[in-house]
């Protein structure tokens, strides 16, 4: 199986993200465990795993928000640490408190922060280009309204639009279509297909096994361990859905009974 | 000055020191952080006394804020090693630095302006008599100017490191992701909580810091939208209850830092009734106007189904609809009183009849 994948691997200064050998742990619990990932360059790509899996924390180890035990992680070709402007991030929904006293705009700007540095304090040219993000998200008109005031949907859209501001050639997004509503779905899809129309490199922790081959292109399977990365097309199979489940997934609507050597894997 | 008025002065810009660190405290809800810190420091303090031997000096002022920052990270690596809860590992470490300090007053400093009464209340009345003095002038009080620096210290760092604040406090993963580093901007806002604790202490107490850093930010939260205005509200209450507690103080004879702990308490009461979009008195009221919304919506819903057919006599009748919509007596009758006057439905020889905008209100409610 790793030889299969191994013909899928970019070389590594043309992958935009590249993963070696790398191990998180939270105090002695291993979360990823020895993880080689090799992200091409403009693709579209679903992290898929059960709860627990630790795609979450992959997420954070590529933006550098967790310390790694061992391995590395480069953007470009190049330690993350000198290319933090080339990642853009959308965190999980609920990981920040909406009843923050701010409004929309100003959480759009948020995302120019890192361009501007230490001091220097957002302006005209970062309005606009705050302002041109909540269009790309149907969001303008509520530019000025108060955040705890949105459903969750707009939330999301807003957290969309942030990442847009950043102008990132990488995206990394956690659980975008948690809790929205339709519109919304439709609305995140079709930006991201934008995305990778630009060349745009576009990594998203996905939940929903059934849309995996309609939104996605690339998919990688985690479960503490690397399962399987490459093509939809190829790697999104039964086998390895079962590999990263352990035996209790029904895959694609149908709901058959596994076979229970496959946990033992 | 008379001692009058310096005492307010002193209270006010105390009031507002505190109060603005205190908004981010709120915010990044880390208020028992506050108390931690704010009892913690009374160890730095007698240390660096002892140390020093004089309470002016801005050794000890550095020294003890230093104990401040040190309560933080032996919370914070208490609670890393998951064995013990966040608010366990606070209470569990200040109360051992403080009443270390308690004991060493006891012990070594007894017979100095250290007591134990002002450490907890602070001696505002008397911050007056401890003057600054230059060349034989008389610069005011000592208290007014270590307060006045470190509240000039709290809004050029606010106003410089604004965004960061904001950010950090907001979204975390973000700040770090963008090369902000968050550790950084919690220490650096610790260290600025602590010093701040540490010039108040001496004016006013453990408790009226606490009071101060973390009442005014609440009140203001409920008020306004806006991180900014946070600020400037949570400051402008800060003052007022400085100003208002002292005279409190001032009538009652009593002591002046629990009466202005008192008026926090007091204006941050009214707040929570009385805020106008938050509040619990406009909290009810939009309960309160909903309910006879929807009463209103599915009369008119109910006059909708039956207009212009041949029951409409009967279904919409004043004194039968209630029967329809399967409702009290009177709770129908108050619901008609109400879309007669809001203009949704007219009467035609006591048949109900929905208005222009009563078939808008009926439309809207099928809609949804
Ligand atoms: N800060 C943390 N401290 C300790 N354990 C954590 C922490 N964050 C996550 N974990 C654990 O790490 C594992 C992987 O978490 P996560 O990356 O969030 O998984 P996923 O996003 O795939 O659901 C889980 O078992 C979770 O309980
Ligand atoms: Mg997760």
């Amino acid at each position: 199986m790793n030889g299969l994948n191994e013909k899928h691997k970019p070389p590594r200064d043309q992958a935009a993200i590249w993963v070696e050998d790398l191990t998180v742990a939270y105090q002695d619990k291993p979360v990823l465990w020895d993880v080689d990932l090799a992200i091409p360059k403009g693709v579209l790509m679903a992290i898929v795993g059960p709860n627990g899996a630790g795609k979450t924390t992959m997420i954070k180890a590529m933006l550098g928000l967790v310390d790694p035990v061992a391995g590395r992680v480069e953007v470009f070709g190049k330690p993350f640490r000198e290319q933090r402007r080339l990642l853009g991030y959308v965190p999980q929904r609920t990981s920040v408190d909406w009843d923050f006293p701010t409004n929309v705009l100003d959480v759009v700007m948020m995302g120019r922060y890192g361009t501007l540095g230490w001091f220097r304090r957002p302006g005209k040219a970062e309005r606009e280009k705050a302002m041109h993000a909540l269009e790309k998200v149907a969001m303008d008109p509520y530019a000025d309204r108060q955040i705890s005031q949105l459903s969750g949907g707009q939330q999301q859209r807003v957290f969309l639009a942030r990442a847009l501001a950043q102008e990132a050639e990488v995206y990394l997004m956690d659980e975008p279509f948690q809790g929205v509503d339709a519109t919304t779905e439709r609305a995140i899809v079709d930006l991201l297909r934008e995305l990778r129309k630009q060349g745009r490199t576009v990594v998203v922790v996905h939940h929903d096994l059934q849309t995996v081959p309609d939104y996605f292109d690339w998919v990688f399977l985690l479960n503490v361990r690397r399962i399987a990365c490459g093509p939809v097309e190829t790697f999104f199979t039964e086998e390895n859905l079962r590999l990263a489940y352990g035996g209790r997934v029904a895959i694609l609507g149908e709901r058959k009974p596994i076979a229970d050597d496959a946990k033992s894997l | 000055m008379q001692p009058q008025v310096e005492i307010q002065l002193i209270a006010a810009v105390v009031a507002v020191a505190c109060a603005l660190p205190g908004v981010f405290l709120v915010l990044r809800r880390m208020a028992m952080m506050s108390d931690a810190i704010s009892h913690a420091i009374l160890f730095g303090i007698v240390v660096a006394f002892l140390v020093v031997e004089s309470l002016g000096s801005p050794f000890l002022v550095f020294g003890a804020a230093l104990t401040g920052v040190l309560t933080v990270s032996m919370v914070e690596g208490l609670f890393k090693t998951r064995l013990v809860k966040e608010d366990a590992a606070i209470g569990l470490v200040f109360p051992v630095l403080f009443s270390i300090g308690v004991i060493l007053i006891s012990r070594f400093a007894g017979n100095v302006h250290l007591d134990i009464d002002a450490v907890l209340l602070g001696e505002l009345a008397f911050a007056p008599f401890d003057r600054l003095m230059f060349n034989n002038h008389d610069l005011g009080p000592k208290a007014l100017w270590v307060m006045g620096g470190i509240l000039l210290l709290n809004i050029i760092l606010i106003v410089l490191f604004f965004k960061e604040l904001k950010l950090a406090s907001f979204d975390e993963g973000l700040a770090s992701a963008l090369g902000f580093s968050p550790a950084l901007i919690h220490y650096g806002l610790m260290s600025q909580v602590s010093l701040t604790a540490v010039g108040a202490f001496d004016a006013v107490g453990s408790i009226l810091v606490v009071a101060l850093m973390i009442g005014p930010p609440t009140s203001a939260y409920l008020l306004t939208d806006r991180l900014s205005r946070m600020l400037s509200i949570s400051a402008a209450i800060g003052v007022i209850s400085a100003v208002s507690g002292y005279w409190l103080a001032h009538w009652w004879d009593v002591n002046i830092a629990g009466s202005i702990a008192t008026m926090i308490g007091l204006i941050f009461f009214l707040i929570y009734l009385f805020a106008p979009r938050r509040g619990v008195v406009a909290l009810l009221r939009r309960r309160n106007y909903q309910r006879w919304h929807f009463a209103e919506s599915m009369l008119a819903v109910h006059l909708l189904t039956h207009l212009g057919q041949p029951e409409e006599a009967r279904e919409c009748h004043r004194d039968e609809v209630h029967k329809h919509l399967n409702w009290q007596e009177n709770h129908a009758k108050r619901v008609v009183r109400r879309a007669l006057q809001d203009g949704y439905v007219h009467l035609d020889k006591d048949i109900l009849r929905l208005t222009a905008i009563g078939k808008k209100l009926a439309g809207k409610a099928v809609v949804e």
